[in-house]
């Protein structure tokens, strides 16, 4: 099992998912109507770095988390 | 060095405190940016989240280019709520010479409002409202709904 965070304003509590790269966790996520729309605008940290593919390989233990749109300052 | 500040960013302190540590290290520029929260649309303050560990590194990450051009970069920013007319973020570089302090604060806080794994919302009439318009999608961001 991965655990996935929802980070900022996702109103969201983390998800357990069975997964063996980022496409699973892509599948699960897109069946949730909670967190669906907010799939298109985030990025996407494994173990707390930024990643790009969705082919990303994951292990049980890992932390997948989604970062909506920022604004610092 | 990064400074996180539950409330206002304590301006004057810290910008004094930056000029005193270096003030021995031989850099000819000392160039600060400040950002304040201004009253506008009716909010009574700004409230950030931060998500630490990759702020840390996205920061770690822009101290490692500073030093190749042989300058230091310092910032601080505020975690949950600020008050109109104070401060939620400083950021500063030092560095031998002025042109290259001074295109490193612009690149470093364009990066920074790109980048940063930070949130803001507006306090309005009781509510925290997340600033959904003024925020930004970090580069990458969209894989998951391929």
């Amino acid at each position: 099992m991965v655990r996935v965070e929802f980070l900022g304003p996702i109103q969201k509590e983390a998800l357990e998912v069975e997964a063996t790269s980022l496409r699973d966790v892509a599948a699960a996520l897109q069946s949730d109507d909670e967190v669906k729309d907010w799939l298109e605008s985030c990025a996407v940290a494994v173990n707390d770095t930024l990643v790009k593919s969705l082919d990303t390989a994951l292990k049980s233990g890992d932390k997948v988390s989604l970062l909506p749109p920022v604004c610092g300052g | 060095m990064l400074e996180l500040f539950d409330g206002p960013v304590p301006t004057e302190e810290i910008l004094v405190r930056w000029y005193r540590d270096e003030a021995g290290s031989n850099y000819g520029a000392y160039i600060p940016f400040i950002g304040t929260i201004r009253d506008e649309d009716g909010i009574s303050g700004l409230s950030f989240d931060i998500y630490e560990p990759i702020l840390e590194s996205w920061f770690n990450a822009w101290q490692e280019r500073a030093k190749e051009a042989g300058a230091v970069l310092k910032m601080a920013h505020s975690r949950g709520d600020v008050p109109l007319h104070t401060s939620s973020y400083v950021a500063a570089v030092f560095s031998p010479k002025r042109k290259v302090a001074l295109k490193m604060i612009n690149d470093f806080v364009e990066d920074f409002k790109a980048s940063a794994p930070i949130w803001k919302y507006d306090l309005r009439d009781g509510k925290r409202l997340y600033a959904a318009d003024r925020s930004t999608p970090i580069s990458g961001s969209g894989i998951l709904g391929e």
